[in-house]
Formats: structure tokens, sequence, C-alpha cells
């Protein structure tokens, strides 16, 4: 049982990176929801805060690492092109893909999506653990910019979803 | 505009949002830019195996990092309206979405 260089970098991104923010988000989502003043006092908030920022900082983090990891080092062995005359495409993801009609819409739709859609993860993340990390326990007076955090916090996990769904459907059809 | 003396102006807030918007809305337009044309396609290959996503990252990257710097620096110590800065940051990241969604950049691709 072993994994090979390929395996292994789609396995950190997949796996390691992605389920890391994934989870990142559950544990966010329910500090953030309840970091009001009628939900918990004072001594509360103080001590939940320190976790909240943490959590939405690593989140932010993970979600540049995995973007990076998929784009830069994952995403080169899926689209390289096969040499002329190769028969077996099992090397070449996209091509492999491309080559059968019944499995071509998971590169055209489902990766042409995701390798876009995934980036906005970290651009919305980074936005949230910035002002979770600024205003700190102050965010609990702030309703209005709480409610954006988590519209925000929300989004990036739908552009991470959206990306993570679809690099699972498309390994699963042809694994890098 | 009430001014909140007791806590932190929701200036820098507004302009990290912002920010986050300008950064999926341009991400989008340089998505659709590169279906539509193959000279922004081979321009946006920085990195010759990552293709044309390598430049349309590190040009989505580099506006978010730059009109973050510009926002910051515009509203910092100031109130602001926020629910409208918030808007502003969510229609972008409306139309980031659609900008990079693959039945609709398909629109624009070159026929045939």
């Amino acid at each position: 049982m072993t994994l090979d260089m390929r395996e292994t970098w789609a396995l950190v991104h997949g796996m390691v990176l992605g389920a890391l923010f994934l989870l990142a988000f559950g544990g966010g989502i329910a500090g953030l929801w309840s970091l009001r003043e009628r939900l918990v006092t004072g001594e509360g908030v103080q001590e939940r805060l320190p976790r909240l920022m943490i959590g939405t900082t690593v989140m932010a983090v993970v979600a540049w690492l995995t973007v990076i990891v998929g784009t830069f080092i994952v995403y080169p062995w899926y689209r390289a092109p096969a040499p002329q005359g190769t028969t077996d495409l099992a090397e070449y993801p996209k091509f492999l893909l491309l080559a059968d009609p019944n499995t071509a819409e998971w590169h055209n739709f489902g990766m042409e999506w995701k390798e876009h859609v995934g980036w906005f993860a970290p651009f919305l993340a980074t936005a949230v653990a910035f002002v979770v990390l600024y205003y700190g326990v102050q965010l609990v007076r702030h309703g209005e910019m709480r409610r954006a955090v988590l519209v925000f916090f929300t989004l990036a996990f739908v552009a991470a979803g959206i990306a993570g769904l679809f690099g699972a459907l498309i390994t699963k059809a042809a694994p890098v | 505009m009430t001014v909140q003396t007791d806590t932190k102006p929701n200036g820098p807030a507004a302009a990290a949002f912002l920010a986050a918007g300008i950064g999926c809305f341009v991400l989008g337009v340089f998505t659709t830019l590169a279906e539509a044309s193959t000279q922004v396609a081979d321009a946006l290959k920085l990195v010759k195996d990552v293709g044309p996503l390598s430049g349309k990252v590190v040009v989505a990257v580099l506006a978010m990092a730059i009109s973050w710097i510009v926002a910051y620096l515009a509203l910092r110590g100031k109130e602001v309206k926020f629910g409208q800065f918030f808007a502003a940051a969510l229609v972008l990241v409306a139309l980031g979405f659609l900008l990079t969604f693959p039945p609709f950049f398909d629109l624009f691709a070159p026929a045939g």
C-alpha cells in the first residue's frame, strides 16, 4: 500500500487541507452565531474569542494553501497534454475525460468551475479572519458587521464546497 | 451617521469586505475574457504548466490586495454606512460567481 508523489499531493490538497477547511467552518460558524450579548456573558465571550480568532485564521491560511497547492502543483498534472500517439490516457486526466462524451462534462463543467470558484474561498475567508482579529470582542456590539461576517464565512464554505465536491467526483472519474 | 467612540470604527471592515468582493469579481472578469479571447488567454499564461489560470489568479490576488490597501487607507478611522459597502461587496461576489460559471462564460467563447 503506497502512494506516489501525485497521489500524495492530491491527498494533501483534497483530504488534508480541504477537509481541514470544511471542518474549521463548523466550529467557526457556531462561534460566530453565538457571539451575541443576549446569548453569552462577557466572560463567555472572552473565553470563546481566542478559539474563534484561531479558527478563522486557520481557515483562511488553509484556504490559501489548498488553492495554491491545487493550482500550482496538482492542476499541471491534471491538464498535462498527452504526447502524440498516446493511447493509454490514464496519466492525462483532462484528456481521458474529454475522450469520452459521457465524461467530457466532468471537465467542461466540473473542472472549469472548480478551478475558478475555489479561489473565492481564501478571498472571503481572509476578509472574515481580518474582521474577527481586528474587532475581537467588539464584534458582539457590531451586529450588522457580525452578520456580514457570517454571510461571507458561509459563502467561503459554499465556494470551497463546490470545489471540493467536484474535486472528489472528478478524481473518481479520472484520478491524478 | 452615529460615531461610536467606545468601539473601533467600521471603515476597516468595510474595506476588507469590499476588497474580497473585488478579488472575486476580477477573477470572474478575467475568466470570461480569457474564454472570449485567445490573446488574453495567452497573456495570462504566467506559468506554462498551469496555463491561463495562473495569470487569472495572480491578477485577482493583486486586485484584492491593492484595493484592500487603498480602501483601508481611505476608510481607516471612519464610521461608514456599512450596509452599503457590504451590499456592494455581495454584488461583486455574486458577479464573480456568475462570471466563473461555465455555462455563462461559454457564451463568450469564439464560435467553432
